[in-house]
């Protein structure tokens, strides 16, 4: 072998060894027993009053608008199983409740976010049984209850429906991630600055990645709307979101 | 093209530039996953290496982690159903609303 032809084999070598290396995109959620038991269990128990609430909710619903259900749950499975990259250099993926939020109440989008984290949990090895409480948490209660409370706030302050969506949608996304980074700084204080302190280092891990990504939700799920409002207008005014006759 | 499309289109585009650019902006990154990224953070917030308390009962199962290939598949066996699912519902209401004699929609 030449110097160059050796040359180029150690290159070679080395590109084998650094992309050899597993990468696995395990995004957002709290991995697999990443949070102490206690914390497990509180943050599931929490989160028990909105499933029960979500389940009287969905019975309801599914007997009055089966597939417009349906989609929205679809909705958060699609989103939520794409990775999307962000400017910096991470990846991370929707949560994609703020549609079922937005049609159907937070309840019933914690229903729903449930059973995409259990697929996820149980097929994936994404997120976890035992940081099922918490992420539940973070994304099928907190963040729904977010995004359907601004909704309702945007429309009450006369936004335009676009824009509402938009705004909640988005925010929901992102309130996600900041409960995510609470109950991580809750479990794991930081020695200097207590839980705030490690609030904001765990935040500055998930924020600036989530950023992008909460637009494209925001946006994404506007789109679905304006499908839905084109095609389905009597369904929404069954489930109450069309009250009045489209202006827009 | 009516002004809801144009919207739309507008918007779509919006969505791809955005998915695209961080691989112009941030060329060579290494995108790994936000989850790995908070795991090593609670590592150097405790100073030192966390032991998670439980495995995935499918590593478990598996005796390791899920291959990569297979953790792509079953991705896109989530995004598919999920696309089914939406499509089935657009396509319905769509055609319902073409061959609805007086719909009101």
């Amino acid at each position: 072998m030449t110097r160059q032809e050796k040359r180029f084999m150690a290159l070679s070598l080395a590109a084998a060894g650094v992309l050899i290396v597993p990468q696995y995109a395990h995004a957002m959620h709290i991995m697999e027993g990443y949070l102490p038991p206690v914390f497990c269990i509180a943050w599931g128990a929490v989160c028990l009053p909105f499933l029960a609430a979500g389940v009287i909710r969905l019975k309801k619903a599914a007997k009055q608008q089966m597939l417009l259900l349906a989609m929205a749950g679809a909705f958060i499975f699609v989103v939520s199983s794409l990775k999307i990259p962000s400017v910096f250099g991470s990846c991370s993926h929707m949560t994609g409740t703020g549609l079922a939020a937005i049609l159907f109440g937070p309840a019933s989008a914690t229903v729903l976010g449930l059973v995409v984290l259990v697929f996820q949990a149980l097929l994936l090895a994404h997120g976890g049984l035992t940081t099922l409480g918490a992420n539940t948490f973070s994304m099928a209660v907190a963040g729904p209850l977010a995004a359907w409370g601004i909704y309702k706030l945007c429309r009450r302050l006369r936004a335009g429906r676009k824009v509402s969506i938009f705004l909640a949608a988005a925010l929901g996304d992102l309130l996600t991630y900041c409960v995510t980074s609470l109950q991580l700084a809750l479990a794991y204080p930081a020695a200097e600055g207590g839980v705030l302190g490690s609030a904001v280092q765990f935040l500055g891990v998930f924020a600036p990645t989530q950023l992008p990504l909460a637009i494209i939700e925001g946006i994404l799920t506007v789109l679905v709307i304006m499908g839905l409002e084109s095609c389905a207008a009597p369904e929404l005014r069954r489930i109450g979101f069309l009250e009045e006759v489209r202006h827009d | 093209m009516t002004k809801n499309i144009k919207t739309a289109l507008i918007l779509l585009a919006i969505v791809v530039v955005m998915t695209v650019l961080p691989f112009v902006v941030a060329r060579g990154a290494e995108f790994g996953g936000t989850d790995d990224a908070g795991s090593q953070m609670v590592n150097q917030i405790r100073g030192e290496e966390y032991e998670p308390w439980f495995t995935p009962p499918l590593e478990t199962a598996l005796g390791g982690e899920l291959p990569g290939e297979i953790e792509s598949l079953l991705f896109c066996l989530q995004t598919g159903i999920g696309v089914g699912i939406l499509a089935f519902g657009f396509g319905y209401y769509t055609a319902r609303k073409k061959y609805a004699p007086d719909s009101e929609a």
